[in-house]
C-alpha cells in the first residue's frame, strides 16, 4: 500500500502554508522539493565528514571521499552501470550532455554526418547538439511527434540512415510527458552504426532506469529532479566510449602527470571530473536515491499512474481546459492552455491559492512552438502529489475562471 | 487618472481577488497598441509574458509612453506604471519611488526582482529615459 500521507511527511516543504493556503506543489518536473533524510545527510556531512577529496592522507579527507565515491556506487547501483566507472559526477544533465556533445561529437562528427534528435527535446540536449553540429559541418535532423505528442515511430525509421552518427533522445519530454520508447530507439540507433545518448531528467523520476537493459551508450540526469541537491548531476557513459574520449575540462583532479610542457590525464571518470567536485551534493543525491529504493521506483511508478487517470478525468470537468500532451504512454506532467487566458495570468491566480505551477516555454522553446503556442502553464507530479493537491488545482483553476 | 486616485482605489480594496479584478480591470482599459510596435524592438526582455513599451521622443522635457502585454494581470500593472509616469517632467520622474507607490497599493510583490514579469526592466527602462 502507497501511503502518500506517509511519504509527504518526510518532506518539510510540503507543509508549509503559502499566501494562506496548503502548500500544492505541481512543480517537481522543474525541480523537486527534499525529504528530510536528504537534508540531514547534508547537515550531518558539513558537520562531521568535510574535507577536499582525493587529496589528503588525513582523517576528515579520507571520510569525504569514502563517501563521495560511495554516492558514486549507489548511482550505478540505481541505473544499473556496470561499473561505477562509469559514472561522471557533474553538475546538471545539461553539463553532462554539453560533455558528450564536446568531448565525443567536436571528436567523432564530421563533415555530411548526421545528428538525430526528437522534436520535443529540453534544450540541454538541443543546444550542445547544434553547436557540435555548426562546428563540425554536421546536420542535426529532428524525428517528429505526433500532434498528440506520440512518438512518431514512422518518421524516426524514415530518418534513421547510416549517416546518423547519434541519436540523442529524452526518455519523457518535459512538455508533453511523453514516454519515448528509448530501448527501441537504442537497438535501432545501434543497427545503423550510431551511438544513443538518453536525456533522462524526466523520465528517470518516474520509472525504473536500468541502462544494461536500454542498451544505451550515454545517459544524464540530474540530481535536484531525483529529490537530491542541486548543483549535482550524472553522466553515465559505456566505459570503452568514455575511455576514448579527450577531457572536457582541465585542472585538478583529472590528471596523471604534470609538466610545464605535457601533461597526461588519468583514466575516467576522474578525468571529466576537473577541480572539486560538488562534494556533499553528490553525497545528498545518493542519499536520494536510497530513499527512493525504499520507495521503490515501481511503486512510484503505480502511483503516478493513478494519479495522471484522476487528474484526467478531474481535468475533464473545465471545459475550457485544453490538455497538451496527450499521448497514450506520458508522465505525471501536464501542460495545459485554458480558454484564452494567458498562462502567466492564470499561473498567478494559482499562486494566490497556494498552487505552484510553471509558465512559459519549459527550456523547450521549439516543441511548444510547435504544438502552437509560446507559452503553456505546467503542472507535474511527484512522488508525494496527492489526490488532496488535484482537487486543490483544479478548484484554483476554476477560480482563476471568474477573473478573466 | 492620477496616480493618487489610482492608489486611493487600492487602498479600498481589501483583498487580492478585488485587487486582481481591479487592475484586470484596469488591463482592459490600456489604449491598445498597435502592431507593428509589437516588435522585438519594443520589447522588455526576460519576462514569461511579452510585454512591449514604446516612449513619445518628442517632448524633450515630459515623459510618455504606451505599453501593452499579452497577459491580462500584467497589462492591468502597465496602467499603474504608466498612469504613475505618464506627463511627468523628467526631472520629477528621476525622484519618484515605484516601490513606495506599489507598496500603498499593495501590488509590492509585483516589484519583486525574482518575478521577472517585466516590471521592474519596465521601471529601468522609464527611469533611463528619464536621465536622457
Amino acid at each position: 500500500m502507497y501511503d502518500v500521507e506517509k511519504i509527504r511527511r518526510d518532506f518539510p516543504a510540503l507543509s508549509l502554508t503559502i499566501n494562506g493556503h496548503a502548500n500544492t506543489f505541481l512543480d517537481t518536473a522543474a525541480s523537486a522539493q527534499k525529504p528530510q533524510v536528504v537534508i540531514d545527510t547534508i547537515v550531518k556531512m558539513y558537520t562531521q565528514s568535510y574535507a577536499n577529496v582525493h587529496r589528503g592522507s588525513y582523517y576528515l579527507s579520507e571520510m569525504a571521499t569514502e563517501a563521495y565515491e560511495n554516492a558514486r556506487r549507489i548511482v550505478k547501483e540505481f541505473i544499473n552501470a556496470k561499473s561505477e566507472n562509469e559514472i561522471v559526477f557533474t553538475r546538471s544533465a545539461t553539463e553532462g550532455m554539453n560533455l558528450v556533445a564536446s568531448s565525443w561529437g567536436l571528436n567523432n562528427l564530421h563533415e555530411g554526418d548526421e545528428v538525430l534528435l526528437s522534436e520535443a527535446e529540453h534544450h540541454g540536449n538541443l543546444v550542445p547538439w547544434q553547436n557540435a553540429c555548426e562546428k563540425n559541418g554536421a546536420v542535426l535532423r529532428f524525428f517528429k511527434v505526433e500532434d498528440d505528442g506520440s512518438f512518431d515511430i514512422e518518421n524516426f525509421y524514415k530518418l534513421l540512415n547510416p549517416k546518423v552518427k547519434m541519436v540523442a533522445v529524452t526518455g519523457m519530454s518535459n512538455v508533453l510527458g511523453t514516454v519515448f520508447p528509448i530501448k527501441e530507439i537504442a537497438h535501432a540507433a545501434h543497427l545503423v552504426g550510431a551511438l544513443c545518448l538518453v536525456d533522462a531528467c524526466q523520465s528517470i523520476v518516474h520509472t525504473p532506469t536500468d541502462v544494461q537493459d536500454i542498451g544505451c551508450d550515454f545517459l544524464a540526469f540530474s540530481g535536484h529532479k531525483l529529490y537530491g541537491p542541486s548543483g549535482i548531476g550524472c553522466l553515465y557513459g559505456r566505459y570503452d566510449l568514455l575511455a576514448q574520449m579527450p577531457p572536457y575540462q582541465f585542472g585538478g583532479d583529472m590528471i596523471e602527470n604534470v609538466t610545464y610542457e605535457k601533461t597526461t590525464f588519468t583514466t575516467p571518470p576522474a578525468r571529466f571530473e576537473a577541480g572539486t567536485p560538488a562534494i556533499v551534493q553528490a553525497v545528498g543525491l545518493g542519499s536520494a536515491l536510497q530513499y527512493l529504493q525504499s520507495i521503490g521506483m515501481k511503486n512510484i511508478e503505480a502511483h503516478e499512474h493513478e494519479l495522471i487517470k484522476y487528474t484526467n478525468e478531474r481535468l475533464k470537468e473545465i471545459s475550457a481546459l485544453k490538455i497538451i500532451g496527450t499521448a497514450p504512454n506520458k508522465g505525471g506532467v501536464f501542460s495545459f492552455a485554458l480558454g484564452n487566458i494567458h498562462p502567466q495570468d492564470v499561473a498567478f491566480i494559482l499562486d494566490k491559492e497556494g498552487v505552484a505551477v510553471r509558465t512559459g516555454h519549459h527550456c523547450a522553446q521549439p516543441i511548444v512552438n510547435r504544438m502552437g503556442y509560446t507559452s503553456l502553464a505546467r503542472a507535474s507530479f511527484g512522488l508525494y502529489t496527492s489526490h488532496a493537491d488535484i482537487d486543490r488545482f483544479v478548484a484554483a483553476l476554476q477560480k482563476a475562471e471568474t477573473f478573466f | 487618472m492620477q496616480a493618487d486616485e489610482l492608489i486611493e482605489n487600492f487602498e479600498l480594496l481589501d483583498n487580492w481577488e478585488d485587487k486582481y479584478r481591479y487592475l484586470i480591470d484596469l488591463g482592459s482599459k490600456l489604449p491598445p497598441l498597435e502592431e507593428h510596435f509589437k516588435t522585438d524592438e519594443w520589447k522588455v526582455v526576460g519576462c514569461q509574458s511579452q510585454v512591449w513599451l514604446v516612449p513619445d521622443l518628442n517632448d524633450k522635457e515630459h515623459l510618455f509612453f504606451r505599453g501593452d502585454s499579452d497577459a491580462a494581470i500584467v497589462k492591468g500593472l502597465i496602467f499603474v506604471v504608466l498612469t504613475i509616469f505618464n506627463g511627468q517632467s523628467k526631472k520629477v520622474a528621476k525622484e519618484i519611488v515605484v516601490n513606495d507607490i506599489f507598496a500603498k497599493m499593495g501590488l509590492e510583490e509585483h516589484l519583486s526582482p525574482s518575478r521577472r514579469n517585466g516590471l521592474n526592466a519596465m521601471v529601468s527602462k522609464i527611469k533611463f529615459y528619464a536621465g536622457c
